[in-house]
């Protein structure tokens, strides 16, 4: 009964945003244009995505994606992955996101066009629509098949390249977000930790470690991506399509992203390649040096390593206290909540 | 813990066991993921009645060494954690990163084993 | 000779043709069998129910019982002890019919299948109209006018077939008592997991011997509410005499009142629909004679014990890897509440 219910409510939204969509292919590429095969690809809580294509009146098909934000659902901050209880870091809108990508495109980075967005009114939530690009982005397809076998060896390079680009972006034209120095990221995660009162002498370590090199850090402050990894990277046949999930688009530490890239996280197994599973840290930061990102040093590079393994031992305990706390009961998110350890683990190696 | 069996582990097997040989191959898609993520969580029960006890054993006795002090598990971390925030344990570093890398190194083997061994 | 399962048919199909050759034997040519279908899932036994439809004349509802086909089901069956208690299908369907001319209400058999090369042995029983589940007895407003009645009906059924002639019984094992406690007694050490519990309860029987009673009569051997079937008017059948023996009669009337029959209705002592001085008036108008209920207590915590024993076989059966089983693994456990039960009754 319900399960009817259900489906019919999907089928209903489903109409209505093809109306939608329709009024605004026809604003955008013309009268007469129409849309096609709309299919809703993600069931995740936090965001919705949705495949159509684009049918202009001279024949021409184009591949389209929307992301948008969820219909029913009251935006929650815990749904990011964020914690009830600290000093809650929400991810940006829709309109932020799509900006961002279309300024990282603009200089230079990889990313899907972005040709235009959806504000929210009493038929649609706020998204934005981009290009859907053929590829792969599951990280462990990318390491293992052999479809990306020529692609993987350029992709270290090509992400370093990547990053300087988007890192170089000037302040002045970002559309307004949430800023985070090394300390004031240190202090998040912190209080995320405190807030959970589970005291971890393990991630302590840790955090007195960081603390204590924090001129390492170094002091730059530009966009950072937020979530730059494998598993949010399109890649194809020939290397790096595309930088994808922008919602963890930030004011931080530049650096910050280079060392998340190389957390053991996003290896997949593939352990002797630190960069996503795919590459050597001196291809990253040969490609961050020819894009014009400056030499990093090694050593601040393990400072945003081992801080990268810190976040991401956080983010499995929020994973897990979203369940433990009742607010969403869920065998998955508890199951990841004892990945907290491998990145206490790597970090432990890291650190001395 | 009372000694009767099935014990708590022989328990969990069977329904591990259940899982594996009788739901997973009758179910499919997020199921089907799903039954492979309760089988993880049930073999790290399982891990865990077998070999918990002797870890928090030895955590416990290289918490009393570094501390000089006793107490359940739960209040020697926090005791542990604290020290280490506020400094406390600076002269002692080696010995405290040893030990907190040991005690990673248990609570691997307990929730993803696989973690150490490269796949490829 | 041993039957075989033709890979060609399915289980069904080879049986409807074994049943369309007797049916024409019992009932005349032409006798057709009709609705065919397998009933428990059990391992150890299996249970069909089928029309037989002659050309002329009456529907004759039935049910068979015979040995599993499957021969590695039979012998994980008689690898667990309790099993070697059991009768053979023969002895078991003659019982029903022992039964029932001494006044025990229970399904007609009417006649037994023999072993061949296309099936193994069996007996039929009448198909007859009624509940067997013990919640549903227990439960449904259908049943709320039997219910008084069970007890002295149970009694009284008893004291029928415990007063049966031991010369007219077809051989079987006899367990006296102190036998039986032992038989117990030596399951529970194969385990090879003291249980301070049931040793405690040992002990007392084992002080208690002469509360035993010194008859010596044919035992249902699972004498309870789920083994019986019952109909708006009360009791219509005692079923499942595979566990019969010859033992003390005491044995069946405590086993009728362990608290895993109750269903959670257990201020009601007997089956969990009545009392035992009800029971013991049924069974003194049947002829049994008036029991002291001090001998019922002392076989209601040996029946005790025995359910809980009986958990730990199956958990066991388990455990040893015999049959991996959840349920098995599960029942296992519930060793525990025969244990508080069996604690509570001690004094």
């Amino acid at each position: 009964m319900t399960a009817d219910i259900n489906r019919k409510k999907a089928e209903i939204q489903t109409l209505d945003l093809a109306a939608v969509l329709r009024g605004r292919v026809q604003d955008v590429y013309g009268p007469g244009t129409e849309i096609d095969g709309l299919v809703r690809l993600s069931g995740g809580a936090s965001r919705e995505t949705w495949s159509f294509d684009a049918l202009l009146p001279d024949g021409k098909r184009k591949p389209l994606i929307l992301k948008r934000d969820p219909l029913n659902e009251i935006r929650d901050g815990n749904t990011d992955g964020q914690p009830g209880g600290a000093n809650v870091l929400l991810g940006v809108d829709r309109w932020t996101e799509g900006r961002l990508m279309q300024l990282a495109g603009e200089v230079g980075v990889p990313v899907p066009e972005v040709p235009f967005f959806l504000d929210a009114d009493d038929r649609t939530s706020a998204g934005f629509v981009m290009q859907r690009l053929d590829g792969e982005a599951l990280g462990r397809r990318i390491l293992r098949e052999d479809a990306y076998a020529q692609a993987r060896p350029k992709l270290a390079f090509q992400c370093g390249e990547a990053a300087a680009r988007f890192h170089d972006i000037p302040i002045d034209r970002l559309p307004e977000l949430p800023s985070l120095t090394a300390t004031e990221a240190l202090d998040y995660h912190q209080d995320v930790i405190d807030a959970f009162k589970q005291p971890h002498a393990g991630f302590e370590y840790g955090i007195h470690w960081l603390r204590e090199r924090l001129e390492l850090a170094g002091d730059r402050l530009t966009l950072v991506h937020g979530d730059f990894r494998n598993g949010n990277l399109l890649v194809d046949g020939a290397g790096l399509r595309g930088v994808l999930d922008w919602e963890l688009g930030q004011l931080g530490n530049p650096i910050s992203d280079l060392g998340w890239i190389c957390i053991r996280a996003w290896r997949y197994g593939y352990y002797d390649k630190p960069v996503g599973g795919f590459g050597e840290v001196a291809d990253l930061l040969d490609g961050y040096e020819a894009a014009g990102g400056g030499r990093v040093p090694l050593e601040r590079l393990r400072f945003w390593e081992a801080f990268g393994c810190l976040r991401w031992g956080v983010v499995c305990m929020i994973m897990a206290f979203t369940h433990i706390d009742g607010r969403e009961r869920s065998l998955e998110k508890v199951s990841i909540g004892r990945r907290a350890v491998e990145g206490e683990y790597d970090l432990l190696q890291l650190v001395d | 813990m009372p000694t009767d069996r099935p014990t708590a582990a022989e328990l969990v097997e069977a329904v591990r066991e259940f899982l594996t040989d009788h739901v997973a191959p009758n179910v499919e898609g997020q199921l089907a993921f799903h039954t492979r993520v309760a089988v993880n969580a049930l073999a790290i029960v399982e891990r865990t009645m077998a070999q918990g006890g002797a870890m928090d054993d030895a955590e416990l006795a290289r918490l009393r060494e570094l501390l000089g002090q006793d107490g359940d598990l739960g209040e020697m971390n926090g005791a542990l954690a604290r020290a280490i925030r506020s400094g406390a344990m600076d002269n002692d570093r080696a010995a405290v990163l040893e030990h907190l890398r040991l005690t990673a190194e248990d609570k691997i083997a307990l929730a993803n084993p696989r973690y150490l061994t490269p796949r490829g | 000779m041993d039957a075989v399962q033709n890979p060609d048919l399915t289980a069904g199909e080879q049986l409807a043709a074994v049943l369309r050759d007797r049916m024409a034997v019992e009932y005349g040519p032409g006798t057709k069998v009709e609705d065919l279908v397998r009933l428990s899932g059990g391992a150890s036994r299996e249970t069909w129910s089928f029309d037989a439809v002659p050309p002329s004349g009456a529907r004759q509802p039935l049910i068979l019982k015979r040995d599993p086909m499957d021969r590695q089901a039979d012998k994980q069956f008689e690898g667990v002890p309790e099993g070697r208690l059991a009768v053979d299908r023969w002895t078991e369907g003659r019982l029903f019919q022992l039964a029932g001319g001494a006044g025990t209400p229970v399904p007609e058999v009417p006649f037994f299948l023999a072993r061949d090369e296309r099936t193994t042995e069996g007996f039929f029983t009448q198909r007859l109209e009624g509940e067997t589940l013990g919640r549903r007895i227990l439960r449904e407003d259908t049943y709320a006018g039997a219910r008084p009645k069970l007890a002295f009906q149970i009694g009284h059924a008893a004291a029928r077939f415990h007063g049966i002639d031991l010369d007219l019984l077809p051989p079987m094992r006899g367990l006296p008592a102190a036998e039986e406690l032992l038989h117990y007694r030596s399951i529970m050490d194969s385990f090879h997991q003291p249980h301070a519990g049931f040793e405690y309860g040992f002990r007392w029987l084992q002080e208690r011997l002469e509360q035993a009673g010194d008859r010596y009569t044919l035992n249902h051997g699972d004498f309870r509410n789920g083994n019986i079937l019952v109909n708006p008017d009360g009791l219509r059948g005692v079923l499942d005499w595979e566990s019969a023996h010859l033992g003390n009669p005491n044995s069946d009337l405590g086993w009728m009142c362990v608290r895993s029959w109750r269903y959670g209705y257990h201020d009601k002592v007997v089956g969990g629909f009545g009392d035992v001085s009800e029971m013991l008036d049924g069974y003194e108008a049947g002829g049994g004679g008036r029991l002291d209920p001090a001998e019922i207590y002392f076989w209601q915590v040996f029946g005790t014990l025995r359910w809980g024993i009986l958990c730990m076989i199956l958990g066991f059966t388990h455990i040893d890897g015999e049959q991996r089983s959840i349920e098995y693994a599960a029942i296992g456990r519930r060793a525990a509440e025969t244990e508080y039960d069996l604690l509570q009754l001690l004094n």
